[in-house]
C-alpha cells in the first residue's frame, strides 16, 4: 500500500457565488508524480493553489470540504499558512526570480527561516542548485543577477528557490509551458529525479508532458475531478468518455 | 462643386492654424519667461550671490540664509512626509482591501488634501501646530514662557509635510504597484510572511518610486510660499536658523518681500530676479530628475 500524501473530502471552492471546484475527493500519494490535466477553466490550477493555501489571498475564495496534508487538515484554524507553505512549496506557470543575485534567490528562503550563516547559506545554495540541475551553468556566475539567466534556467532556478526550504511536497503550475522544447525537457527530466524525495503535483496542458512524467494523473473539467488514476490507464484506457475525448483531442 | 469644397478646406486650414497657433502660445509664454528670468538674473547668478548675507538694508548682497532656509526646509519636510507617506501607501496597496470601506475613505482623503489651496495648510499649521501644539508645549515643558508656541522652522516644514504628503503616497503607490503579483507569490509560496514579503521583495523594488516621490514633494514644498507664511517664514534674520524652534529665511517668500515690501523695489530688482532664477533652477532640476527616475520605473514595468 502506497503511502498517502494528500487527500481532499467534498472539497468545493467558490469564487464569490461562482463555484470553481465541486466536490472533489482525491487521494495522492506520497513520492509521486501526479498530473493535473483538463481544459483551461476547468479548477485544476485553482484546486492546485489550495494545497498551499495561495487561494488565501483572493478575497473573494470560499472553501468548503477538507484537505488533508499528512493527515493534516490544512484549513484548520490553528494551521500556520507560513509553515503549512515551507512545507509544500510551488514553482510557477511563468518563472518569477527575484531582481536579485542568482546566490540570494536562492538563499532567499533559508533566510527568511533565520539562517545567516554564510557556510550554511552556500552549503544550501550548492546543494539546491544541484538538485534542480542548474548548478553547473551557474556556479561561475553566482553573483550575477538572475533576471540574466535563460527563460528555462531561471525556471530551474525557481526550482532550486524552492527546494532551498527543504519542503516535502512541490506543486508545479505548468512549470514549462512557456519554454523552448529542450528547455522543457531538462525540467522533465528533472521532476522525474526529484519525485524520489517529493511529492510532485503538476498541473499540465501538454498532455504527452504528463504522459511521459507523470505516475498519476487526474482530468478535471468544469470544476469536478471526472477521473483519477493511473497516468498509463487515463491514457490508453480510460473508464469515462470525457476523459478519452479530451485526451484523444476531440475537445478542449 | 470646387466652390464647396474650397470652403471644407478653407475650414479645416483655419482650424488646424488656430489649434496651432494656441500650441504655439504655450511655448511663447515659456519662451518669454525663461529668456526674461535668465536675462535679468544671469548677472546675479554668481558664487558671492550664492553664499552671502543679504547687506544694506537687503538692496545688495546675497541670498544665502535662504537658500539655507529653504534646503533646511525641504530636508525637514522630507523627514517628516516620506516615511510617513510610505507607510501609508503601503497600507493602501499590500494590507487594505481594494475596495473597503477604509481604503476608499483614505483614497478620497488623500484627493482632497492634494486639491487644498496651499493658503489652508498655512492657516491650518498657524492653528494646529502654533496655536495648538505648541502653545501646549510651552505650558508644559517652559512653564508658560514663548518658545514653541510661535512661527518657527519645524512648524513650517511640518506643515508643508502636510501639503506634500498627497504627492508622497500616490508616487510610492504607484511605485508599489508596479512589483509584480508574481514575486509577491514568489515570497510567500517560501514560507515569507507579509511583511518579510514587503521588506524584501516589495520595497527594494520601489526604491525609485519612493526617491521619485521624495523629489517631487522637495520641488514642490521648495516653491511654495503661502503654508509657510503664518508658520514660521521670516522677513530678514542676520543670522542662521541654529535650533527648530529658530525662524528662517526661504527662496520663495524672499522674491514676494523682495518685490512688495523692500523700500526700493527698482533698486532690488538684479535681486529679485536672481533669486528666481535659483529658484527656477532648484524646482527645474529636481522635476527633471523625478522624470528620469519615472521613465526608468515605466521601462521597468513594460520589460
Amino acid at each position: 500500500m502506497k503511502n498517502l500524501k494528500i487527500h481532499t473530502e467534498n472539497m468545493y471552492l467558490y469564487y464569490g457565488s461562482k463555484m470553481a471546484l465541486n466536490n472533489v475527493s482525491i487521494e495522492i500519494p506520497e513520492n509521486k508524480v501526479t498530473a493535473l490535466i483538463g481544459p483551461s477553466g476547468c479548477g485544476k490550477s485553482t484546486f492546485l493553489r489550495s494545497l498551499n493555501r495561495m487561494n488565501d489571498l483572493i478575497d473573494s475564495v470560499k472553501i468548503e470540504g477538507n484537505i488533508f496534508i499528512d493527515d493534516i487538515n490544512i484549513y484548520d484554524k490553528n494551521i500556520d499558512v507560513v509553515n503549512l507553505r515551507k512545507k509544500v512549496g510551488m514553482v510557477f506557470q511563468k518563472s518569477n526570480p527575484f531582481a536579485k543575485s542568482i546566490f540570494e534567490n536562492v538563499a532567499y528562503g533559508p533566510r527568511i527561516n533565520g539562517i545567516n550563516n554564510n557556510n550554511e547559506l552556500t552549503e544550501i545554495v550548492e546543494k539546491s542548485l544541484q538538485n534542480a540541475a542548474i548548478w553547473d551553468e551557474v556556479k561561475d556566475r553566482l553573483h550575477d543577477s538572475a533576471l540574466g539567466l535563460s527563460g528555462g534556467q531561471q525556471q530551474r532556478l525557481c526550482i532550486a528557490r524552492t527546494l532551498a526550504v527543504n519542503p516535502e511536497v512541490i506543486l508545479m503550475d505548468e512549470p514549462a509551458s512557456a519554454l523552448d522544447p529542450i528547455s522543457t525537457s531538462k525540467i522533465e527530466e528533472l521532476i522525474v529525479q526529484l519525485k524520489e524525495n517529493y511529492t510532485i503535483v503538476i498541473v499540465t496542458h501538454n498532455m504527452q508532458q504528463a504522459a511521459r512524467i507523470s505516475d498519476d494523473t487526474a482530468f478535471f473539467y468544469l470544476g469536478e475531478l471526472i477521473e483519477f488514476g493511473k497516468t498509463k490507464k487515463i491514457f490508453t484506457n480510460p473508464d469515462k468518455k470525457q476523459t478519452e475525448d479530451y485526451i484523444t483531442g476531440r475537445f478542449g | 462643386m470646387i466652390f464647396k469644397k474650397f470652403k471644407q478646406d478653407a475650414k479645416g486650414f483655419i482650424f488646424e492654424g488656430i489649434t496651432l497657433l494656441s500650441a504655439l502660445i504655450i511655448i511663447a509664454i515659456l519662451v518669454v519667461m525663461l529668456v526674461v528670468i535668465v536675462k535679468g538674473g544671469k548677472s546675479m547668478f554668481t558664487w558671492e550671490f550664492l553664499s552671502t548675507f543679504p547687506t544694506e538694508g537687503m538692496t545688495k548682497g546675497g541670498i544665502f540664509p535662504a537658500i539655507f532656509g529653504t534646503a533646511l526646509l525641504v530636508i525637514i519636510m522630507s523627514i517628516a512626509a516620506v516615511p510617513f507617506g510610505t507607510i501609508t501607501a503601503i497600507y493602501l496597496t499590500e494590507y487594505a482591501k481594494e475596495n473597503s470601506f477604509i481604503a476608499r475613505s483614505i483614497r478620497f482623503a488623500v484627493r482632497t488634501l492634494a486639491v487644498i489651496p496651499s493658503i489652508i495648510y498655512g492657516l491650518f499649521g498657524l492653528g494646529f501646530f502654533i496655536k495648538f501644539v505648541g502653545t501646549g508645549m510651552d505650558s508644559i515643558f517652559t512653564g508658560g514662557q514663548l518658545k514653541w508656541g510661535q512661527p518657527n522652522i519645524l512648524w513650517a516644514s511640518l506643515t508643508m509635510a502636510l501639503l506634500t504628503l498627497p504627492v508622497v503616497i500616490v508616487s510610492v503607490e504607484e511605485a508599489l504597484k508596479t512589483i509584480p503579483r508574481d514575486l509577491r507569490e514568489a515570497s510567500l509560496a517560501l514560507g515569507a510572511t507579509k511583511w518579510q514579503t514587503i521588506r524584501k521583495v516589495v520595497l527594494p523594488g520601489s526604491y525609485s518610486g519612493i526617491m521619485t516621490g521624495t523629489i517631487l514633494a522637495v520641488s514642490r514644498g521648495a516653491g511654495e510660499v503661502a503654508p509657510i507664511l503664518f508658520t514660521g517664514a521670516a522677513y530678514y534674520l542676520a543670522t542662521l536658523p541654529h535650533s527648530l524652534s529658530d525662524q528662517f529665511m526661504v527662496l520663495g517668500y524672499h522674491i514676494y518681500i523682495m518685490s512688495t515690501q523692500s523700500a526700493n523695489v527698482d533698486q532690488t530688482l538684479p535681486i529679485q530676479f536672481g533669486t528666481t532664477l535659483v529658484l527656477l533652477l532648484l524646482t527645474f532640476s529636481l522635476n527633471f530628475t523625478a522624470i528620469i527616475l519615472r521613465y526608468r520605473i515605466r521601462k521597468k514595468r513594460i520589460a
